[in-house]
C-alpha cells in the first residue's frame, strides 16, 4: 500500500530534509517499520522501546488522529496520506 | 431582555440548525453561536468562572493586576471582567495575531506584552510564566491549567445543550485549551451516556518551524484526553473555505476556527448514518475581517495567511 507521508520540520531531520515521501505498509505499525529502516531513527522520534507513541506526537490518518482509531494497527489503503504532527498549545 | 450588568449577559447562546451543511439527510448540524458573548466569544464564560472563582476564594484581592497568555479571545474576556471589576489586566500575546485583537484589546484597557509570532501560543506561555515569576504579586488565572475554565463549560455551556437539543449525539469543538471539550464534553457523557466528544485540531503548519524538538510540544494540563472520542486535524485553507460556506449558505459570521469544527462535524457525519451534532462555534468574524477573507480567494491571500496564527 503506497502511502505519503508527511512530516514537520523536527522530524525532516531524519528524513534526508524532505517535508513528504512515499513508503509503503498495510499498517500504520508496517509503515513505521518499513520508515525506520530506510531512516534509522525515525521510530524513536516517534515512540518510546514499547512502541508507545511520544505524548507530544500526533499521528493523523488523511485528518483523522490514530489514537481515537486502531493506534498503530489501523489499516492503510492506497494513496492514503499520513501526517506527523507535534502537539501544541492551541489558540485561546 | 433585562439585564443587572454585562457580565450578567455571558453564555445562554443560540443553537441554530445548520444542516444544510450535512453531506447526509440523517446527519443534523446544530451550531453553537458563541460569539454572542458579550466580548464576541467563548471565554467571556472562562474569564468570568476564573475570577470569580478566584475572588471567593481570596487568591484575588481589590486592584491586583491579572496577566495572562493567550492569542486574544482569552485576554479581551478578562480586560472585560477586569474594567468592570477593578483589576488592571496586562496579556501575553503573539506579534502575529489580527490587528482587531490588538484594537479590542486597547479598548478595554489591556496592557499588551508581545510574544514572538514564529512560537505561537507556546512562545507566548513560556513569556507569560517568565513575567509571573518577575511579579509575584500578580495574578495569573492561566487558562490552560485553571479547573475552572472546564467548569465553566460542565455547569454553563453543557447544560445549555441538553436544554436546546436533548437528543445531542455528538459534540465538535475546537482544541484550543482543551477546556471546552474537556468540561463540556464530560457533563454531556454524565447526562446522556453514549455521546461523542469530537476535537477539531489545527494544522500547525508553519508554526512548528519553531519548535527545536518534540519534547517542546505542550498538552494542556486541563485537557482530559480521555473525554475525547476523536481527533480531525483541519488545515487553515480548509477552515477559511468552510468559514466562508457557513457565512454564504447559513447567515453565520463566524471565526476561522468555526470553519474548522464544522468541517470536522462534517467529516464525522461521513462515518455516521444519524445523529444531532453540536458544533461550538467559538467566536464570530469580526476580528478576522482584516485578513480579507470574505472578500478575496484563498488563493490570493494564503501568503498572507500562512504565518499569521487564526485560532
Amino acid at each position: 500500500m503506497p502511502v505519503k507521508v508527511l512530516v514537520t520540520s523536527v522530524i525532516q531531520k531524519v528524513v534526508d530534509n524532505q517535508r513528504a515521501f512515499t513508503s509503503e505498509g498495510r499498517t500504520i505499525g508496517e509503515l513505521i517499520s518499513n520508515i525506520d529502516s530506510r531512516y534509522p531513527g525515525f521510530r524513536e522520534q516517534l515512540a518510546d522501546e514499547q512502541g508507545v507513541l511520544h505524548r507530544f506526537v500526533n499521528i493523523y490518518l488523511n485528518d483523522e488522529d490514530i489514537r481515537y482509531l486502531k493506534g498503530a494497527d489501523t489499516e492503510l489503503t492506497d494513496g492514503d496520506e499520513v501526517s506527523i504532527l507535534p502537539a501544541l498549545a492551541g489558540g485561546a | 431582555m433585562r439585564y443587572r450588568s454585562v457580565l450578567d449577559m455571558v453564555g445562554n447562546t443560540p443553537l441554530v440548525e445548520i444542516s444544510e451543511l450535512s453531506p447526509k439527510p440523517g446527519v443534523r448540524l446544530y451550531a453553537k453561536l458563541e460569539g454572542q458573548n458579550p466580548t464576541g466569544s467563548v471565554k467571556d464564560r472562562i474569564a468570568k468562572f476564573m475570577i470569580e472563582a478566584a475572588e471567593r476564594e481570596g487568591r484575588l484581592q481589590p486592584g491586583q493586576t491579572i496577566l495572562e497568555p493567550t492569542s486574544g479571545n482569552t485576554g479581551i474576556a478578562l480586560a472585560l471582567v477586569g474594567r468592570l471589576k477593578g483589576y488592571p489586566v496586562k496579556v501575553v500575546m503573539p506579534d502575529a495575531v489580527s490587528p482587531e485583537r490588538t484594537e479590542l484589546l486597547q479598548a478595554f484597557g489591556a496592557e499588551i506584552i508581545y510574544s514572538p509570532g514564529d512560537l505561537g501560543t507556546n512562545g507566548s506561555v513560556a513569556l507569560a510564566r517568565e513575567v509571573a515569576a518577575q511579579h509575584p504579586d500578580w495574578f495569573m488565572p492561566f487558562q490552560y491549567e485553571n479547573p475552572q475554565n472546564p467548569s465553566a463549560h460542565y455547569y454553563t455551556t453543557a447544560p445549555e445543550i441538553l436544554a436546546d437539543l436533548p437528543e445531542v449525539t455528538h459534540f465538535v469543538a475546537g482544541l484550543g485549551t482543551g477546556g471546552t471539550l474537556t468540561g463540556t464534553g464530560r457533563r454531556l457523557k454524565e447526562e446522556r451516556p453514549g455521546v461523542r466528544i469530537i476535537a477539531a485540531a489545527p494544522h500547525p503548519g508553519d508554526q512548528v518551524q519553531g519548535l527545536r524538538s518534540l519534547e517542546e510540544g505542550y498538552i494542556p494540563p486541563v485537557l482530559d484526553e480521555s473525554v475525547l472520542d476523536g481527533r480531525i486535524v483541519v488545515d487553515s485553507a480548509t477552515s477559511f473555505r468552510v468559514t466562508r460556506e457557513l457565512t454564504q449558505r447559513t447567515g453565520i459570521f463566524a471565526g476561522i476556527s468555526g470553519g474548522a469544527v464544522v468541517r470536522a462535524a462534517q467529516r464525522l457525519a461521513e462515518r455516521i448514518e444519524e445523529g444531532h451534532v453540536v458544533c461550538l462555534l467559538a467566536d464570530g468574524g469580526w476580528k478576522y475581517l482584516s485578513s480579507h477573507l470574505w472578500t478575496t480567494d484563498y488563493a490570493t491571500i494564503e501568503e498572507d495567511v500562512a504565518d499569521k496564527l487564526w485560532w
